[in-house]
């Protein structure tokens, strides 16, 4: 949520002049148990969340208190789910099944969940990217224009930035379709496969990030402004524009690069809106469907592959850092 | 929809970069900026329609006149009606309490959990009791930004189905993590600060020295971002509601309306766009504000 402090985003530090490929290996390996970990935190709170619920599993795996399923149905159910073990034996078979990557049986659409997430992750992850690289190139644009536009720019971009983060996502989309397709008829309201219709949904993802990047961006590169490798750049002779490329771009690509974990949950939460806006297949409409319907499976599912998802965007988050920071590498 | 709660960074807090000063305002006011100002008005016109809806909307927001259905905004509604002809101003008006209180109430919950689990993080001195409890309160923190932003709030809303008050849980659970990364924080600073250090060999009890010392000086930007995602909190219960996950439709709640409106947009754009503005501006407004006390709490 918030921007860590440098040794919380990079992990620990490892003592200088050892072999690199030693410190490739530990940092990997770091990752991956700890990646593991999380995983398995986050099968065993939904595992047990779901015995602490009132209510009885069976049921909900036969539609819901409102199904008036008879007492053999139930039983049935709870032999077949193995509801009627032990909870420890319950919990380590469930375990058991993730370890092989057997997430279960969707309660409402009754599909091998694995399979349908499979199906659902490309179109987000389609999704997610490109809003990703448009966010970014609002949020430098924006702090390159208010670096060098002078004061009423940097007012400007500021107010902008902080109403671009305030905006909820489907309000946002609303108004983009009010806009751009009942308005102007430029752009589909409906997401479907075409490029086209990526334009809204992108769009809307993006902006609320885009305002956040900015205003960490800024705070970056005014730092950087006022350092004194800016001054002896200056002195050298160094264009506005030069110096903003070649000096100040690094500074303030930085919080930003810290911060994809925190980007990564703007894009995953703002994507069950988007999705359910634009009428879009994929992982958050999935989702947001398995919370009205409570298909427990399904939630599992997606919360177990949001959390890999994390993982690993926050390692990538960190070797982005290291290619951009030198003094990352050095230590 | 993301709005983050971070303090400002130390050049800001001065607020006093060469040529970027700001102008302000004489008088009681005169340590606020001019968009401070402008955030703090914002949020007392909420607060009062919060407290006295009557006040600014003296109608009905529940009054239904088919007749007046999708009237476009005029001196009688001046933002429009919906589909059952109740005003939207009306409506937006008096749905103020109902989604402030859940906004509140979830960052109430959010503040609290995280100052507990903060404090039991970063209280320890680092012998057995104080690092079991920090090594498995971090844990638990890492595996909860895991599931970042909404996602927890899906995942709580999915095991107690929907409404307002699981809303509010979920949405007071999922922001709850972020405070206490930050409360952990600054817990530890302070428990390792000379004043502690003193009040400790003067022989206080722990108990004293958490709650004489620690707190106070721990708890300042606990409200600084509290304030901060108070925005936050609200954006994401009306954005549940929206899903249909929170308030259920009739109630004038800004999500609620939105979620109806939702079905209307192309029709009546007003139903929309108008409830969503409510939410924009608190969200900014404190935003702005809660930047502000940064900088002020920092200076002083």
């Amino acid at each position: 949520m918030t921007r860590p402090s440098p040794t919380e985003a990079t992990g620990e530090a490892a003592p200088r002049r050892r072999g690199a490929a030693e410190h490739v290996l530990r940092w990997t390996l770091a990752r991956v148990v700890g990646g593991l970990v999380v995983l398995w935190a986050v099968a065993t709170l939904v595992f047990f969340a779901v015995r602490l619920v009132p209510g009885d599993p069976a049921e909900a795996i036969l539609g819901g208190p409102g199904s008036q399923a008879s007492a053999e149905a139930l039983a049935l159910v709870r032999q077949e789910y193995g509801l009627d073990q032990p909870l420890l034996v319950q919990y380590l078979a469930q375990l058991g099944r993730l370890a092989t990557g057997d997430l279960g049986t969707s309660y409402s659409l009754r599909t091998d969940v694995a399979g349908l997430l499979l199906d659902q992750l490309p179109g987000t992850i389609a999704l997610a990217l490109a809003s990703l690289v448009v966010a970014w190139a609002i949020a430098l644009g924006t702090a390159w224009w208010a670096t060098l536009g002078g004061r009423v720019a940097a007012g400007v971009s500021s107010a902008l930035e902080v109403v671009a983060a305030a905006v909820p996502h489907f309000w946002l989309a609303s108004v983009l379709v009010l806009v751009f397709s009942t308005q102007l008829g430029l752009l589909p309201p409906v997401s479907t496969g075409t490029p086209v219709g990526l334009v809204l949904p992108v769009v809307t993802l993006a902006i609320p990030v885009a305002g956040f990047l900015g205003q960490v961006t800024r705070d970056s590169l005014l730092d950087a402004a006022s350092a004194p490798f800016t001054v002896s750049a200056r002195a050298r002779g160094e264009s506005p524009s030069g110096l903003f490329r070649r000096h100040l771009l690094r500074h303030a690509a930085l919080p930003g690069l810290a911060l994809s974990g925190w980007a990564f949950g703007s894009l995953l939460s703002g994507a069950v809106v988007v999705e359910s806006v634009f009428a879009r297949p994929g992982l958050g409409r999935t989702l947001l469907g398995a919370v009205t319907l409570r298909d427990i499976p399904l939630v599992t599912g997606v919360a177990l592959a949001s959390a890999l998802a994390y993982v690993v965007v926050v390692a990538l988050g960190d070797l982005a850092e290291r290619a951009v920071d030198p003094r990352e590498r050095a230590s | 929809m993301t709005v983050l709660p971070t303090l400002p960074r130390p050049d800001e807090r001065r607020g006093a970069s060469p040529g970027r000063r700001s102008r302000r305002l004489p008088g009681p006011l005169g340590r606020l900026r001019a968009a401070e100002t402008v955030a703090a008005l914002v949020l007392l016109g909420v607060v009062v329609a919060a407290l006295a809806p009557g006040l600014l909307a003296p109608g009905d927001p529940l009054a239904v006149a088919p007749a007046d259905a999708f009237t476009a905004p005029s001196p009688a509604h001046p933002l429009g009606t919906d589909e059952s002809g109740r005003g939207i101003w009306t409506r937006i008006v008096h749905g103020t309490g109902a989604s402030l209180s859940i906004g509140a109430l979830a960052t109430l919950l959010g503040t609290g959990l995280g100052v507990l689990l903060g404090v039991a993080a970063g209280f320890g001195d680092g012998r057995w009791p104080g690092r079991a409890a920090d090594a498995g309160v971090s844990r638990l923190l890492e595996v909860l930004f895991a599931l970042p932003g909404l996602l927890l709030a899906l995942v709580v809303i999915a095991f107690t189905g929907p409404g307002a008050v699981p809303a509010t849980l979920a949405v007071g659970l999922a922001t709850a993590p972020g405070y206490a990364r930050i409360v952990r924080s600054q817990v530890r600073r302070v428990r390792r600060s000379a004043m502690v250090e003193a009040a400790v060999v003067l022989g206080r009890r722990p108990g004293t020295v958490l709650w004489r010392h620690v707190l106070p000086n721990a708890l300042a930007p606990v409200v600084v971002l509290a304030t901060l995602g108070l925005g936050q909190a609200v954006v994401w219960a009306s954005s549940l509601s929206y899903l249909g996950l929170g308030s259920p439709p009739p109630a004038p709640e800004w999500g609620a309306m939105l979620s109806a409106g939702r079905t209307y947009v192309q029709v009546a754009w007003w139903t929309t766009v108008f409830p969503g503005l409510a939410v924009v501006l608190t969200a900014a407004a404190s935003t702005v504000l809660g930047r502000g006390l940064a900088r002020r709490g920092d200076a002083s």
